[in-house]
């Protein structure tokens, strides 16, 4: 029975990625017959070389994913080096593990609104300190080199990172070897790259490749805060699919091969980097130099790297909850002329039905991916390198590069436009997620308790539902946390599987980016962060609430 | 299959003669239109950026409802694009009838590239009975959409002509010319832009452009493939060379489309922007988010106008609802709503004398708004290109300026 569930887990994540890439590999070379594209030929493939922008694109999403990747991975590093086993560092994981819930577009809104030249930062600087009564003609947002984009990528990918890291930490004896390292006169930060690091990036290796390819292929933060003469080359690839002229969607399948080509390549660098790197670090560890004196220094750099993250997403947010209460509000004020509920109250009519609609998708999806997941953790509680890859697939591959030819499919089959379909698209994405939540925690149970169960007669089934599932609720309820905000936050998927007909927050709310409305963003953007973050704190206080005379199950 | 006998006649009887026995019959024949209509959901697929227009659109749900139990479905699109992608996927799927969209607002390319795939539903306009009331005369765009003839495949519903936007507060006297405004850029560095091409609104300003500076623009109305192409836009790719160091950000990016570049006149990052809808300036007002006094003008020798239209895709699962859609927009009750400044500001498709005493008063009865400019004083509405020049020229402006060096 678990055995059968493994294999359906592992059938609904490869799956769908297969029969989707191999929906726009046929279109790559010419072949679409309702557009007329009887044979094969390479024509795609002259019309996509021949476009002036590809080698500016395809530069920019290699660059910007890149530092995206190594940026985010150092600082999460240096803020568990600098702080783990300090006073502080429970409470920072607290704060950061909701900001995984945000939305991608969502945060980088609230960026993009914060450090523009009208943007909140100069609006409290001006114009006592600047003198600017007119914003200046800065280039900030969307400028050449993508940094904008890197700045929205990272404050969204380091608290991931860093959740991730916290799980991966009790396989690493991180404890002890720190321990080990101070007694040996090394700083404590310094001590922590040099022993605990290392282990802990065996580790995450997989969530890395999975931010790596992420950054590399993302459109909605692309759009917010990338270039745009040319853009990366996944949003150059989503204006082909929509472009009126036709002849172009032979052109976009070309764009996604060449983009999975990319991530492809980008990785198999990665993993040669991570050879070279490993060696450099070894000599550098065995070198011996202790790090003491850099040890202040390096802990208010990681602080400061941890507080710039957070202030960028929270000052963010209150501006964009600002904007969709506000009036007019013209450059240099810091603060709204007028407050006024009139954008929300123009938009509850529609938040309503659409809220509800994204809430049953989600949990729909969260509930079937979570049953999967305990199915296949029950079969394989260890997974081997290949399944994990399996698990890693749908994380890995670009969306732009497979759900256009899972949406085709969807629509031959007659399975789309409906609710049930757009969870069912959800759940490719969200049940990677949700084994990654729970795989540690199911791996580190402690079976003494399955084998009293079992020497007092428990069958396998009951030892499950009876012990190990009640003793790991609050690992299932993080998983459900997390799972439903993966499903709120999907764009692509519900765009094209969703045919209009079954709409999401989240789908209405890049809709409305294109208007650049920053209070009609504001109201969407937060709804779209509200949703998720309920379930967090409904998954926070379940437990405290159902636990509360239960000793043994109560934390610290 | 009697839904679909009844729309048949309808419409065959419609580009009939129209004799008044016709009359009658069209009348019993829309009437059974109508009843089949009863109890659809439509799904109009229209652009979602704007939220007056969303709230306009969700107040012809209610009177959609009210008045013929249909119910509208309002799929709010970030590109028109998008409704075209899913009608096309759904013919490769073989999906001919049952198709998700129902309805489409559309203009220009899209409407061209639609109609020239054959994935629209028609002729149908001339069998809606509110059809006479509209003024193709003093709306030729109504007739010909870019150069295309729509021919009965899409209903129109507003008529937009490009103003352009300024604040009085810090720009008293605007330049009115595609001459002064190249002097004006020059000695205002940094202070204008344009959406970056291909967004419709920025390739829009370039033809805009080009009309300024050709001799005869009445060659435009020919396929580029007709003209000599480098010779006729040379003057174009002089001006935007000469302009372009001195745009907003030096030309390093570009706002990506109208409601962006709105929002750059609302921050004080430039001093004119532009509008398809000559009534936004005065709408924006009204809800607070523009300072009173900016104000709309035209160019001297005259500014691009346009229609939309409501199209039907051939697989529309609710035809008859979407036919009903389409009529109700025509309804003079309807059309006066979405003129109010304070609704929308769309301008009308009716012709104020083909209108009853009281649907007349309606329109009479509106304020303008502070900023729009009173029906004479728009100037001359120039014809549109045809779209192959509009094509054209975006996918060069990409070459020479979207990306970068």
């Amino acid at each position: 029975m678990a055995r059968l569930g493994l294999l359906a887990a592992l059938t609904v994540l490869g799956l769908p990625v297969l029969a989707g890439l191999a929906g726009v590999i046929g279109p790559a070379f010419g072949y679409l017959p309702a557009l007329g594209g009887q044979a094969f030929s390479l024509e795609p493939w002259r019309g996509l070389l021949a476009w002036p922008g590809l080698a500016g694109a395809v530069r920019l999403s290699v660059v910007t994913g890149f530092l995206a990747t190594l940026i985010a991975l150092g600082l999460t590093f240096l803020i568990v080096a600098a702080w783990q086993g300090r006073p502080g560092f429970a409470w920072l994981t607290r704060v950061l593990a909701p900001m995984l819930a945000l939305p991608h577009a969502a945060a980088a809104f609230g960026l993009a609104f914060l450090i523009a030249p009208s943007g909140w930062i100069a609006r409290g600087l001006s114009p006592w300190a600047t003198g600017w009564d007119r914003p200046p003609d800065l280039l900030i947002v969307n400028d050449p080199l993508g940094l904008a984009l890197v700045a929205g990528l990272v404050v969204k990918e380091v608290p991931f990172l860093l959740l991730m890291t916290l799980a991966a930490l009790p396989q690493t004896d991180s404890h002890r070897s720190l321990l080990v390292a101070q007694s040996l006169g090394y700083g404590r930060t310094v001590g922590w790259l040099k022993v605990v690091a290392p282990r802990v990036y065996a580790q995450i290796r997989l969530p890395v490749y999975a931010v790596l390819a992420y950054a590399m292929s993302v459109v909605d933060v692309a759009v917010i805060l990338g270039p745009t003469r040319p853009p990366t080359l996944a949003v150059q690839i989503l204006d082909w699919t929509t472009d009126p002229d036709l002849s172009l969607r032979f052109q976009a399948a070309a764009g996604s091969v060449l983009q999975l080509g990319l991530v492809v390549a980008a990785l198999g660098v990665w993993r040669a980097g991570e050879g070279l790197v490993g060696g450099l670090w070894t000599r550098w560890a065995t070198r011996g130099a202790r790090g003491v004196v850099a040890d202040p220094a390096l802990r208010r750099l990681a602080t400061g790297a941890a507080g710039a993250v957070g202030l960028a997403v929270g000052l963010g947010l209150a501006g964009l909850f600002l904007w969709s209460v506000a009036g007019l509000w013209r450059f240099p004020a810091a603060w709204p002329e007028v407050l006024t509920l009139r954008t929300w109250a123009g938009e509850v009519v529609a938040l309503g039905p659409v809220t509800g609609q994204t809430a049953l998708i989600a949990l729909g999806a969260t509930v079937a991916a979570l049953v999967l997941a305990v199915a296949a953790l029950q079969a394989r509680p260890d997974p081997g390198r290949w399944v994990l890859a399996l698990i890693y697939l749908p994380l890995v591959v670009p969306q732009i590069a497979f759900v256009p030819g899972l949406a085709s499919l969807a629509l031959v089959l007659g399975l789309d436009g409906t609710a049930v379909s757009v969870a069912l698209a959800h759940l490719v994405f969200v049940l990677p997620y949700v084994v990654l939540v729970l795989a540690e925690p199911w791996r580190a149970w402690d079976h003494r308790a399955g084998l009293a169960a079992a020497a007092l007669g428990a069958r396998p089934a009951r030892v499950l539902w009876a012990v190990r599932l009640p003793m790991l609720f609050r690992a299932l309820l993080a998983a459900v946390a997390v799972g439903f905000a993966t499903s709120v936050a999907q764009y692509l998927p519900t765009l094209l599987i969703g045919a209009g007909r079954v709409g999401t927050i989240t789908t209405e709310a890049v809709a409305l980016a294109s208007s650049s409305n920053r209070r009609l963003i504001g109201v969407w953007a937060v709804v779209q962060m509200a949703l998720p973050l309920a379930m967090f704190a409904l998954c926070l206080l379940l437990p405290a609430l159902l636990f509360r005379n239960r000793q043994g199950m109560r934390t610290g | 299959m009697r839904r679909l006998l009844a729309l048949t006649a309808a419409l065959t009887l419609a580009t009939a003669d129209q004799t008044a026995q016709a009359q009658a019959q069209d009348g019993l024949a829309w009437d059974s239109v109508v009843a089949a209509a009863r109890g659809q959901t439509v799904y109009w697929h229209a652009w979602g950026g704007d939220p007056r227009i969303n709230a306009f659109i969700a107040s012809v749900g209610q009177d959609l409802q009210a008045r013929h139990g249909v119910t509208l479905e309002h799929v709010r699109l970030a590109d028109t694009a998008d409704a075209v992608t899913r009608v096309i996927a759904e013919r490769q799927a073989g999906r001919d009838s049952g198709g998700a969209v129902d309805a489409i607002w559309i203009n220009g390319a899209n409407f061209a590239a639609m109609k020239d795939q054959g994935l629209l539903f028609g002729p149908f306009t001339q069998a809606l009975p509110n059809w006479p009331l509209v003024d193709t005369t003093a709306n030729p765009a109504i007739l010909v959409d870019f150069t295309q003839p729509v021919e009965g495949y899409g209903s129109p519903w507003a008529m937009f002509q490009m103003v352009y936007e300024h604040d009085t507060a810090v720009l008293p006297e605007p330049p009115r010319s595609i001459d002064a405004l190249r002097a004006w850029i020059a000695d205002n560095p940094g202070r204008f832009t344009y959406p970056q091409p291909p967004d419709f609104l920025g390739t829009s300003f370039l033809k805009q452009v080009l009309h300024g500076v050709l001799d005869d623009p009445s060659m435009l109305m020919r396929p580029a493939e007709d003209a000599d192409y480098d010779a006729v836009t040379a003057p174009l790719w002089t001006f935007l060379d000469e302009i372009t160091p001195n745009l907003w950000r030096q030309g390093r990016a570009y706002p990506a489309n109208e409601p962006a570049l709105g929002q750059l006149l609302a921050d004080g990052e430039v001093d004119i922007a532009f509008s398809f809808n000559p009534g936004r300036a005065s709408a924006a007002i009204a809800a607070g988010e523009l300072p009173d006094t900016v104000r709309t003008f035209v160019f001297d020798d005259g500014t691009l106008a346009n229609a939309s239209f409501l199209a039907i895709p051939y697989n529309a699962a609710n035809r008859e609802g979407a036919l009903v859609l389409a009529n109700l927009i025509l309804d003079p009750a309807i059309q006066a709503r979405a003129q109010d400044p304070a609704i929308l500001g769309f301008q009308t498709v009716l012709g104020l004398d083909r209108l009853s005493d009281a649907d007349r008063a309606r329109f009479r009865a509106l304020d303008l708004g502070i900023a729009t400019l009173a029906p004479d004083a728009m100037g001359m509405g120039l014809d549109e290109p045809h779209p192959s020049w509009m094509t054209r020229i975006a996918e060069d402006w990409v070459a020479r300026y979207g990306t970068a060096p």
